[in-house]
């Protein structure tokens, strides 16, 4: 009688492994005005939009074309700036979605058409519609077994609060996030189990943190540039682990870090221009993954 | 030393057990124990070479009354606690001469003393019946009950034996130079330990009381049942375990109510009458420890019970869940319980029959029936494995929760799981500390403490303290934290804590299986997978229907008691109310007794030299500490903890700056006039408890040495002496004192109260310097506790009180090895002092000290909602010569027990006389750890020539009634032994004050 019981991943509902699975994709394309008003920590160099763009259209590309998933293309809104990053305004957790409330006020109109867009999709869609609440997907880091949600400038508790009720499968922990503009600029997910984190003392302390607050233990990939530790994981049947990270000509360091991994497909993506304004790879796309058209 | 404790512990068990007709069964409890004494004293005699002393006893030819056979003798002698045990060891290695004298008298006395309590002897009760009954009835059940039980008793059985015996070699080669003194103690010992033994084959004559039992079971059903009164909560366990047809039992338990709707779990170890108290004896068959891995479990009976509870959780909301995880987890309860989908028999109905969920919506209803329809073929053992897979995942899982507040007064919620404890505010995990890192867990009053190992990059441990909503919170959180964690954790149950004289605290531990243990146990598992029918859901979520939307399964247990017993009004739950008599086994009356052979407390009539004297103290645990993984702190870190704990405290009541007055302090609350009158001491009695209600609070007692001997060199000494002060007593109040055995109950309170008041007035300015000197002290609410340790009250044979006080601020340990020195020398003939150790006494005292009366006590007590019904006993035994007496007393109004075990060595010194004497010299020390302070007060006196040099211990414990005070006691008494080997204990004072909601906890 001990035998027949544990056909596990159930059915993908409390499930906790389906990290990478990913089937569709939404993204946005770049609006010139970010070029000028898009927001940024400090100001740096000038962003050079054509560049920016070929990049961005690379980083679809790979999406579509190399890896096969169904991205879903959203216009520019050059009344938003920051729209390209639509990591910020959405998190999709299996069948739900919660469109967020960005935390900077001039980001907001950004949810409406992400909303639509996971709609189409027939997602659960939950909306943080507390005036209260502010959170940035970018302080999201979902590991597969739990969230993470950064409290940072972007963020607050009642976004967290919000996102906890929303995902009520999984322990939703929060940690501080002090020099940074979203926890997720200095970490993600490089694995199944992998945290990839940045060098810094703030990442590592916060990685620390992480550590604590979960059940579960991770591995972590150390790589030297904060920046770098913000990477892609995919799980893609017929490939298997897929990584998007840094291109080498960026972050040769954190390259060769990442090109240890022997078990993933590794894809060097240039991100020389979003990053100017704080963009990383994640936060261009929302991943979704479609397990039934229920 | 530790004979005086045996007698004391017993008598003070069973006086919790007390109805109306208390004062009867103390009476005969005394003569129980005297019997027990003698008998143990002839097995002394022949037994002295034999190691197994329960052997012994069974061949013992002395017992005129039919043998008891060998196996129950075997099952009461599990009962003996390890420190009766400990007493063999004294028995071989000490002289037999001493033992021998005595059997003959004490035979006689014995019998006369039979004679005169022939009622008695016919209505046994205490404790001992209970053991009795319960080894009987264990013996009737399976065999694996009995399997059971010797696990969970035997488990913490032995270290402490061990711990015992070594103690008693230590002892016994100390003893050496002082063989007249221990003769007599050890023959004290041994018939202390007989007393148990005798006992139970009476209490077996008695009807056995039944009650009436109802227990909940995770389908919905109820099963009732009749159990003995003093039934332990394992025997409720193992029966509807048995009728489950449940092996793997270790992950269940059993939940009671208690009366502000807070579940408590029922601890399989104790009694059960004595956890619910006066509540109806109706239970929750619940999961206790949330398998981790459930495909891990051995039977597909215990998956399915396990599906079964989570199906109440998270329709109940209590274990919270998406939309898709309800509808799939739905879908799999549907199946298991339904089969494949049919969509003719299923029409749209047959699911909204079914709660998957608090909220349930047609849209999740649908999503059911749509993923139903995905599981054809899957059996129901599968579905139910599909489920757990599911569910196991969930963050809630297992996680066990309790509100609280953080130091900042922030309302958090505590989640207690199978890794450690989780910290969560507003639904979002703010922290966690996973088991390895928490070093100690501990709770005082409403506060709960971890300490937790450095973080790495950290150097010192840190302590953090949550706030409960009150005293019962804690004391439930902490309990179920130490359970959880050596469930989850430990490889097999910690033992109790050892004896250490230092670490006193609650004892409780968890006292079943480990996980480790369960699964090992599982894997032995060989039966055909038994066949147990699915009761539908169904009837789990109608139970659940009229309740609101997030109800949790508390409310299920309102539903189940309303349902049950409100129809049925004229089933009366209330244990005692309902009992009925019952001879359950006749056989038990024979093991071991033999009515000729009365022991008499007080064989020291031969002993008059002897100066065994125990002098109070009081042990008082404040603070309940568990060292989860560092037991061998060092006192020092003991004391570190106690300084951040009282940080911590501090940071908690910021509204009351001063620290909380412990028991003693509040008793200062109380009007004096209250206490000056002896008439009026019920009253008094009452609004103490009133005060203490909240606290649990249990004072054990006492230790003392004492060494008297004739100074031959000290016909000067009157001049060196530092007397502060130094009053006569009038000798009656004393002598009223020591006569309370054989007065009435309330007359006997009625002294103790009463007499208390002199020394109040005598020490009440200094006690006031002292606190004021101790002001930086750590803690300082125990400055009264000190303080009151500083006042002695001496009472001499002829009736004379000498009342000294001294206040040495500054006690140095030398001083105090030159004091016991100097008693050495001093030896030429122990006198008998009597040295009363009023307990209450020096509560009253304390009471002249305002200052440190925390007001934040009042409203603690006005918020606890436990009904106005008090139960106050005083047990009283006293001198030996007057034979042991207990008076009871209950007076209905506050849930309080209080307990005052006064033992003492039996005779006054005739050599004094009726003087006063001087007091040469008095010093007081007092030394702190984490949940005692001792106080040593040390009085040189002079009288007649004669100087006497007296130690005097109190050593209060302040904690809930976990507290082991058996242990608590021997520890004490074998501590001052050691520490003063040339001296000799003569008087023990246990006072003792339990909160009796309190222990309904346990």
């Amino acid at each position: 009688m001990a035998g027949l019981s544990s056909s596990s991943s159930g059915g993908g509902g409390g499930g906790g492994w389906s990290l990478g699975r990913c089937s569709h994709a939404v993204v946005r394309a770049l609006p010139e005005s970010l070029r000028q008003h898009a927001l940024r920590i400090e100001k740096g160099q000038e962003v050079d939009f054509a560049r920016a763009e070929r990049e961005h259209q690379l980083y679809v590309a790979v999406l579509k074309s190399k890896l096969g998933l169904q991205v879903l293309e959203l216009p520019a809104d050059e009344s938003l700036p920051d729209c390209v990053f639509v990591e910020d305004v959405a998190v999709v957790c299996e069948e739900t979605a919660l469109i967020t409330r960005p935390g900077a006020p001039s980001r907001r109109k950004e949810v409406d058409a992400m909303k639509k867009a996971l709609e189409s999709l027939n997602l659960n869609i939950i909306e943080m519609t507390d005036e209260n609440a502010t959170l940035d997907g970018g302080d999201v880091l979902f590991t597969g077994r739990e969230f993470f949600v950064g409290l940072s400038k972007r963020t607050n508790q009642r976004g967290a609060e919000i996102l906890a009720d929303t995902f009520k499968d999984y322990a939703v922990s929060t940690v501080p996030v002090y020099d940074s503009l979203h926890l997720k600029s200095f970490c993600s997910m490089a694995g199944p189990n992998l945290i990839a984190i940045g060098s810094t003392e703030a990442a590592q302390k916060t990685l620390k943190t992480m550590q604590q607050m979960s059940d579960h233990r991770y591995d972590k990939l150390t790589v030297p540039d904060d920046a770098a530790a913000n990477c892609i994981y995919l799980n893609i049947p017929g490939k298997g682990h897929v990584l998007l990270h840094r291109a080498p000509e960026e972050y040769p360091e954190s390259a060769k870090v990442f090109e240890k991994l022997k078990d993933h497909m590794l894809i060097p993506i240039t991100n020389t221009e979003m990053e100017k304004v704080d963009g990383l790879l994640t936060c261009r796309s929302v991943l979704i993954n479609k397990t039934s058209e229920l | 030393m530790t004979t005086e404790v045996g007698p004391e512990t017993e008598v003070k068990k069973e006086s919790e057990q007390l109805g109306a007709d208390a004062v009867n069964e103390k009476r005969e409890e005394a003569t129980e124990s005297q019997e027990n004494q003698k008998s143990e004293k002839t097995l002394s005699e022949e037994a002295q070479s034999t190691p197994s002393p329960e052997l012994a006893t069974q061949s013992s030819p002395s017992s005129q009354k039919k043998e008891k056979d060998p196996p129950e003798g075997k099952g009461i002698s599990r009962f003996i606690p390890p420190w009766l045990k400990k007493q063999k060891s004294y028995s071989l290695v000490e002289p037999k001469d001493e033992a021998k004298k005595k059997p003959v008298e004490e035979r006689q006395a014995a019998e006369e003393r039979e004679s005169q309590l022939p009622e008695d002897i016919a209505q046994p009760k205490g404790n001992l019946e209970e053991a009795t009954i319960e080894s009987q009835q264990e013996t009737k059940k399976n065999d694996k009950e009995e399997e059971k039980h010797s696990v969970s008793s035997a488990d913490t059985q032995p270290a402490k034996e061990d711990n015992k015996e070594s103690e008693a070699e230590k002892v016994a080669n100390e003893q050496e130079e002082q063989q007249k003194v221990e003769e007599k103690r050890e023959t004290k010992e041994v018939q202390t330990a007989e007393i148990k033994l005798e006992k139970a084959p009476q209490k077996a004559l008695k009807k056995i009381k039944t009650v009436p039992c109802k227990v909940m079971l995770l389908d919905g059903t109820e099963y009732s049942c009749d159990l003995e009164k003093r039934a332990k909560g394992q025997v409720l366990f193992d029966k509807v375990c048995e009728q489950l047809n449940l092996l793997e039992k270790d992950y269940f338990g059993l939940l009671f109510q208690d009366n502000s709707d807070q579940k408590n779990w029922l601890d399989s170890s104790k009694e059960i009458k004595r956890q619910i108290r006066s509540l109806p004896w109706l239970f929750t068959f619940n999961v206790k420890f949330y398998p981790p891995d459930p495909s891990q479990l051995t039977e597909d009976i215990t998956r399915y019970f396990l599906c079964l509870q989570l199906r109440q959780d998270i329709a109940s909301g209590r274990l919270p869940c998406s939309f898709v995880t309800h509808a799939l987890l739905g879908s799999y309860t549907l199946q298991a319980e339904l089969g494949d989908y049919d969509s003719e028999e299923h029409n749209n109905h047959y699911i909204s029959e079914f709660q998957f969920a608090p909220n349930q919506t047609k849209e999740m209803e649908d999503k059911v029936v749509e993923l139903h329809k995905t599981h054809r073929s899957l059996t129901p053992a599968q579905a139910d494995s599909h489920f757990l897979e599911n569910a196991k995942r969930l963050s809630m899982y297992g996680v066990d929760l309790h509100h609280a507040k953080d130091s900042e007064g922030v309302d958090i919620m505590l989640g207690v799981c199978a890794n450690g404890l989780l910290i969560y505010k507003d639904r979002l995990r703010i922290n966690r500390f996973a088991w390895a890192k928490i070093l100690k867990i501990s709770y005082k009053r409403s506060n709960f403490y971890i300490k937790v190992r450095p973080a790495e990059l950290e150097q010192f441990e840190s302590t953090i303290g949550f706030k409960l909503p009150n005293h019962r919170a804690a004391k439930r959180l902490w309990k179920v934290c130490v359970e959880h964690h050596t469930f989850y954790r430990l490889v097999s149950p910690e033992q109790p804590p050892k004896a250490k004289f230092l670490t006193l605290g609650s004892k409780f531990r968890y006292s079943g299986r480990t996980q480790a243990q369960t699964q090992q146990a599982s894997n032995l598992i060989d039966r055909p997978a038994p066949y147990f029918e699915r009761t539908s859901s169904k009837r789990v979520s109608r139970s659940l229907d009229g309740a609101p939307v997030g109800i949790t399964d508390q409310s299920l247990l309102r539903d189940f008691s309303a349902a049950t017993v409100g129809p049925a009004g004229d089933i009366v739950f209330a244990g005692e109310a309902v009992g009925q008599t019952k001879l359950k086994n006749g056989e038990g009356r024979d093991v071991n007794g033999s009515p000729t052979k009365i022991p008499q407390l007080e064989l020291t009539q031969d002993e008059k030299n002897n100066s065994l004297r125990v002098n109070g103290e009081n042990i008082y645990v404040r603070h309940s500490n568990l060292m989860l993984e560092d037991l061998d702190k060092t006192q020092d870190n003991l004391l570190k903890h106690q300084a951040s704990i009282s940080e911590l405290k501090r940071n908690f009541m910021e509204s009351t700056p001063e620290p909380r007055p412990n028991e003693w302090e509040k008793r200062r609350i109380t009007p004096l006039s209250l206490q000056t009158q002896g008439s009026s001491h019920e009253t008094l009695n009452i609004v103490e408890e009133k005060q203490q209600a909240e606290v649990g609070i249990e004072e054990t007692v006492v230790i003392d040495e004492i060494n008297r001997g004739k100074m031959q060199a000290v016909t000067g000494a009157g001049e060196t002496r530092k007397v502060e002060h130094l009053s006569k007593k009038d000798s009656s109040s004393l002598s009223s004192d020591s006569s309370s055995s054989s007065s009435s109950s309330s007359e006997s309170e009625d002294e103790v109260v009463g007499e208390y008041q002199p020394h109040h007035r005598a020490a009440e300015d200094i006690i006031r310097e002292e606190q004021e000197e101790n002001e930086d002290a750590k803690r300082k609410e125990e400055c009264a506790t000190k303080v009151i340790q500083s006042v002695e009250t001496v009472q001499e044979g002829s009736k004379v009180t000498v009342e000294h006080t001294q206040v040495t601020a500054k006690a140095l340990a030398q001083e105090n090895a030159v004091a016991i020195k100097t008693g050495e020398k001093n030896v030429m003939e122990e006198g008998k002092q009597d040295l009363r150790a009023e307990d209450e006494e020096e509560q009253l005292k304390i009471n002249g000290d305002g200052s440190h009366v925390d007001i934040d006590v009042v409203p603690q007590i006005i918020c606890c909602s436990e009904p106005p019904v008090v139960k106050t006993e005083m047990v009283t035994i006293s001198d030996a010569t007057q034979r042991t007496e207990i008076s009871t007393k209950e007076v209905p109004i506050v849930q309080t027990e209080t307990k005052t075990i006064t033992y003492e060595s039996p005779q006054f010194d005739g050599s004094s006389g009726g003087d006063a004497g001087v007091l040469l010299s008095a010093q007081t020390i007092t030394s702190e750890s984490v949940s005692t302070t001792t106080t040593t007060h040390i009085t040189k006196t002079v009288k007649g020539g004669v100087s006497e040099t007296r130690i005097e211990k109190r050593i209060v414990i302040t904690g809930d009634a976990d507290i082991d005070h058996d242990q608590a006691l021997a520890q004490a008494i074998k501590e001052a032994k050691e520490q003063h080997p040339d001296m000799s204990v003569t008087r023990v004072v246990v006072h003792k004050e339990t909160e009796l909601a309190e222990e309904g906890e346990e």
